[in-house]
């Protein structure tokens, strides 16, 4: 599974949701490759990710996709990100 | 795992910020005042917010200003700017911010690991209320190195 974290710059915000992703997937026992990417390379590094995490900002700009875009509203609170994820892969 | 430098000079406690843009330029200052960044840095952190939106806001009252690896950045380093009042930074959800976090990264290789620790400072929900009420530099150093 592949999930792709996406802010303005690749750096920063969407390392955090990396991060945070991984351990939330962890305490979920579930193994996926979690990148962090920037808005404009979102055509390639998500072309094949089931799941794209990022904040509302980016939605608009990711446009059509196949993955399931989730919002994340506090990117520091593991409850939330579990919940948003065990949804999307649930 | 351990965060990016934050010495003291890249501290500024109860500011005056009337904008974000205000604000996130005290965060460059403080970077600047540190030596991890030049001054033309806060520019480019205001220009990622411009051209993308309030998406730095990513916590209830926490803004983690920054702008990709480039020639205005000397060295990996952390600020933090605490606001006298919070302000507004067009955010849906996590307005208005009273935390604002600068960071500078050198080059995107082996940034993951302090940012890893940033996650482990502010996993902690109780440390973006405790930054803001904090009175002088070594309280927010200590919350920072989770020495409390």
């Amino acid at each position: 599974m592949k999930i792709v974290a996406i802010c303005g710059a690749g750096i920063g915000s969407s390392s955090i949701l990396k991060v945070n992703a991984e351990r939330v997937l962890a305490n979920l026992g579930l193994e996926a490759n979690v990148t962090a990417a920037d808005i404009s390379s979102v055509r390639t590094v998500a072309a094949d990710a089931q799941v794209i995490l990022t904040s509302s900002e980016f939605v608009e700009a990711i446009g059509k996709t196949f993955a399931d875009v989730i919002v994340i509203e506090n990117y520091f609170d593991l409850r939330e990100l579990t919940e948003k994820l065990e949804k999307s892969l649930g | 795992m351990s965060l990016p430098p934050l010495p003291e000079e890249a501290i500024t406690i109860g500011a005056d910020a009337r904008t974000w843009r205000e604000a996130v330029r005290l965060a460059g200052a403080g970077l600047e005042a540190s030596g991890a960044a030049r001054s033309a840095y806060s520019e480019e952190m205001i220009r990622m917010i411009e051209e993308h939106g309030p998406y730095v806001v990513i916590a209830p009252g926490l803004a983690l200003a920054h702008a990709r690896p480039g020639p205005d950045v000397i060295k990996d380093g952390l600020a933090v700017v605490t606001l006298s009042t919070p302000v507004a930074f067009g955010h849906p959800h996590n307005d208005p911010v009273s935390v604002v976090l600068g960071l500078a990264i050198l080059s995107i290789e082996g940034h993951l690991a302090s940012v890893a620790e940033l996650a482990n400072v502010f996993n902690d929900p109780t440390a973006i209320p405790a930054i803001a009420a904090a009175k002088d530099a070594a309280t927010i150093i200590a919350i920072m190195k989770r020495e409390q």
